[in-house]
């Protein structure tokens, strides 16, 4: 049995667990609703040629962002659980969630929120928007953006297995040796941790190498780099950074995975391993993460200042550099994760002082987003609350990270939820804000019709507020000692700030239900909410001249640009978006491939076989990729030329739409 | 636009030219004091999807996440070679003689494959194919030693589970090794594809792709074989 199941069997089934086996049954439910769904409507056939096995840039990032969604429901979850354990489990009382799978939680909380949400949210963005911004008709490589895409979804996949086949890592979103090492964490946990990253990190690691080539070949005519959308920009800055610190977190795992299935001591404590290693090695990829995270969350946000307060973004020149200046430092800090280590006070001062400079060319950005609005006319769209929320929000979190970063007070606060309370105020205040505002402003480029300000207002003021009253009560906790990942405890004082936090979870709850509420919503309004000219805001950059949502090509003709805020320019110089160019050209374009659908799904078997010991199948199904990589490398049909007739078709159908709206309009 | 500006947008786009050695942008007299918003693209000439040269590019910045990787390795190989837990230290177990005639292998393949390439420039395919052949040959000789050498040393119970030193010393030079094994499976198909279609366009691109790996673990290896090995045995 063993050589054909490996490790798995049965027993792994937790039916004894009723929290998990009532998750496993609703999401099993769920996926059953949405094939049923499908095969009721006959969209398989729709489904699989326009979405599974599309190359277009913008239908990927529409599912990376369906995905984000769905796994932030899911992470989310494991939030409401731990505040409400938490607020419960003071003595005698010890909550009702036991230890170990209270361990596997908080786990799969960081590693889905950071790897399934933030990451696709990012990625989702730059797909939907990148080449619309640089006058491109697609990325660079559509094929491997496909595949990237499926590689996400191989690793969101195992997470999700592992809730109900085995179990998962119990160790803490880093997985920090020696306790994930095989002798403290003997069964599969850390061995699905290791293999949803490590296929998902893979997918990461290729979109960075794409959009780098894509924003350094792909602009349109004339567009230099200080003419890029400082999206563009931050994107860039991003991508730099995927391609830097990526490999770093695939050498580590496999440092890791080597330790676990060969018995080898990277990180072990005995046979001279050295677990700081893993640690050095984690941040040093793990710091630069933290904005790749958070710089496109800073691009999305100077867009929406810039266009909501109807005016130039100020000091473009120096936010430019203060994006570079970031990237580069990110990668000198890492060490202010672990000054406890121990590695003298002139090691910890250096580290020190690198992160608290830092703070400069962050401040130049925020000062720069409140001179953009000074003057301007601010138009309170929900985009626009999102950002203000960010700034005061952000700020904040900043000042305590500028705390963090002396190393006398990080002796005292460290492994606090103190700390907790720090960085879920710069990536929720920072990170996340910036994703709910890019897509409520990108949205009527993604679907052709705007998102319902009502309920993107509830859904502001839920997530805003209930951000406050979740964790402000943790930076007190953290003044009072709690340290984090606390399973139980003995102090009343605690419980109090513990029952507030839990009640701000609950009000973030409410501003969750009001984006679902408003997706809803605005898809049931469509018609009222429709976006006819593709130009909803009065936008600046090139993504704007497009209509809503854009063909396939994107680009009917493709711009010259001239100017920074390509599309302001065209604008002024008396361009309008119903006016017909004379002429078309045929558009070279990729088709699409079921290859990245295929090979990602085959990678999950492979990781599936990995986790469980399964030998043969490990075998087989590399053998099975490899198939499919030399078939997609021996097809010569991968492309085809979209005639002008076509085009011409399509661009009609749109000034159609325009000439009828506006005939509308004079009513 | 300003004549600095354009010199900045050239310099980015141009520092590789399509396989027509035209410049990816319209010359600058094409887009000076243009009237029409848009680019009016030669029908003949339909995209700007520079699908080549930036196959390339995209190939070279693989490459360099490649060289990350390694370096991880080289530096857990810095951290760990004094973690030797009482077994053998790199001077015990390091035949220097042996991993020079190796290292020539490795060399002399480069060099091959530059001759390949020649002959690809050339359009010459069996001057390609069989310097490609010949490759081919010096990497699995390449192979068959260092396979020889990590045999041997399991043998006498100096295996990667030994020490924390052997654990980063096999991963390091196994994490190569495997790279050159999937450098000559590439090699391989890549002859089969020549066969089938020609010396198109886009084998070309991939020729060059190929060089850059192979070339690429070339200088891999002599820091493997500088920093393992020669450090390893002076210290």
């Amino acid at each position: 049995m063993e050589a054909i199941f490996g490790r798995l069997s049965l027993e792994a089934i937790p039916y004894h667990e009723p929290i998990i086996m009532a998750a496993g049954g609703m999401m099993a439910l769920a996926g059953l609703a949405v094939l049923i769904f499908l095969t009721k409507k006959k969209l398989w056939g729709v489904f699989w040629h326009d979405w599974l096995t599309s190359v277009d840039h913008k239908k990927i990032g529409i599912m990376y962002i369906v995905v984000a969604i769905v796994m932030l429901l899911r992470g989310f979850s494991d939030a409401i659980m731990m505040r409400t354990h938490q607020m419960l489990a003071n003595y005698p009382e010890t909550g009702y969630l036991p230890p170990h799978h209270y361990d596997q939680i908080f786990t799969a909380h960081g590693v889905i929120m950071i790897f399934f949400v933030a990451m696709p949210l990012v990625v989702g963005l730059m797909n939907a928007i990148i080449p619309l911004q640089i006058g491109a008709r697609d990325v660079a490589f559509p094929f491997l953006n496909s595949l990237s895409f499926w590689l996400f979804v191989t690793g969101a996949l195992l997470v999700n297995v592992s809730l109900v086949i085995g179990d998962f890592a119990a160790t803490g979103w880093l997985a920090y040796p020696p306790l994930s090492e095989l002798t403290y964490s003997p069964t599969v946990g850390v061995d699905y941790y290791i293999w949803a990253l490590q296929l998902s990190g893979l997918g990461t690691l290729l979109t960075g190498v794409n959009f780098l080539v894509t924003i350094l070949k792909m602009r349109a005519p004339g567009m230099n780099l200080m003419h890029m959308p400082i999206f563009t920009w931050s994107a860039l800055c991003t991508n730099i950074l995927i391609v830097a610190a990526f490999p770093v977190l695939t050498a580590t795992l496999a440092m890791l995975t080597l330790d676990r299935y060969l018995g080898m001591h990277f990180f072990t404590n005995d046979a001279g391993g050295n677990v700081m290693m893993y640690i050095n090695l984690i941040w040093i990829w793990g710091h630069p993460e933290v904005y790749i995270l958070v710089l496109p969350a800073f691009g999305i946000f100077s867009e929406v200042i810039s266009t909501f307060s109807q005016k130039k973004l100020f000091g473009y020149v120096s936010m430019v550099y203060a994006l570079m200046v970031i990237a580069i430092l990110s990668f000198i800090v890492w060490l202010h994760h672990f000054f406890t280590m121990g590695s003298g006070a002139n090691v910890n001062a250096f580290f020190g002082i690198t992160t608290m400079i830092i703070a400069i060319p962050t401040g130049v950005k925020v000062f720069n987003w409140l001179f953009t609005m000074y003057r301007g006319k601010i138009v309170f769209g929900t985009p626009i609350l999102w950002t203000l929320g960010f700034i005061i929000t952000f700020t904040i979190g900043g000042m305590t990270g500028v705390m963090l970063a002396v190393p006398g007070i990080d002796y005292v606060l460290h492994n606090s939820l103190f700390l907790i309370a720090h960085f879920h105020n710069t990536i929720i205040g920072g990170a996340v804000f910036g994703y709910f505002a890019g897509i409520t402003f990108w949205w009527p480029k993604m679907f052709g019709y705007r998102l319902d300000e009502k309920w993107g207002k509830r859904a502001f003021w839920g997530w805003l507020i209930g951000f406050f009253v979740a964790f402000m009560p943790l930076y007190v906790l953290g003044f009072f000692g709690m340290t984090r990942r606390t399973n139980h405890y003995a102090n009343d004082v605690w419980q109090i700030w513990l029952i507030v936090a839990a009640v701000g979870a609950f009000i973030i709850l409410f501003g969750i239900v009001s984006q679902l509420m408003m997706f809803y919503v605005s898809y049931r309004d469509r018609e009222r909410l429709a976006d006819v000219s593709g130009d909803p805001w009065n936008g600046r950059t090139l993504e704007w001249s497009t209509p809503s949502p854009a063909p396939f090509y994107n680009f009917a003709q493709l711009p010259v640009i001239n100017d920074l805020d390509a599309l302001a320019h065209l604008k002024d110089s008396g361009w309008t978006s119903d006016k017909a160019p004379n002429y078309y050209s045929p558009i070279h374009m990729p088709k699409n491939t079921d290859s990245g659908v295929i090979i990602g799904l085959l990678t999950f078997v492979f990781g599936f076989a990995f986790i469980w010991h399964i030998w043969w199948l490990v075998i087989a199904s590399f053998l099975v990729i490899i198939f499919f990589v030399i078939r997609e490398a021996n097809k010569r049909d991968i492309d085809y030329i979209v005639p002008v007739d076509e085009i011409e078709k399509i661009e009609n159908a749109y000034y159609k739409r325009l000439r009828t709206a506006h005939a509308g309009d004079g009513l | 636009m300003s004549s600095t500006e354009t010199m900045h947008t050239h310099e980015v786009n141009s520092n590789l030219p399509d396989d027509n050695g035209e410049e990816l942008l319209p010359s600058d007299d094409h887009h000076k004091g243009n009237i029409d918003y848009f680019n009016h693209s030669d029908p003949h000439h339909p995209d700007h999807l520079d699908a080549q040269g930036n196959k390339v590019l995209g190939f070279f910045v693989y490459l360099m996440t490649d060289l990350v990787l390694f370096a991880t390795f080289f530096a857990a190989y810095a951290v760990l070679k004094v973690g030797v837990a009482d077994g053998p230290s790199p001077k015990d177990i390091f035949d220097l003689k042996f991993v020079l005639v190796e290292t020539f292998l490795l060399l002399i393949s480069s060099i091959t494959f530059g001759f390949a390439m020649l002959g690809a420039y050339q359009n010459n395919m069996s001057k390609l194919k069989l310097w490609l052949m010949i490759t081919a040959l010096f990497g699995m000789g390449f192979i068959g030693m260092e396979v020889y050498e990590f045999h041997h040393l399991i043998v006498e119970g100096f295996g990667p589970d030994r020490s924390a030193f052997l654990s980063s010393f096999f991963s390091l030079v196994g994490l190569h090794g495997i790279h050159v094994t999937a450098g000559i499976c590439w090699l391989l198909f890549t002859l089969f594809q020549l066969s089938k279609f020609g010396l198109s366009e886009r084998m070309m691109t991939r020729l060059r792709c190929l060089s850059l790996f192979w070339h690429f673990l070339d200088i891999v290896w002599i820091c493997v074989f500088s920093l393992v090995y020669l450090v390893g045995v002076a210290l």
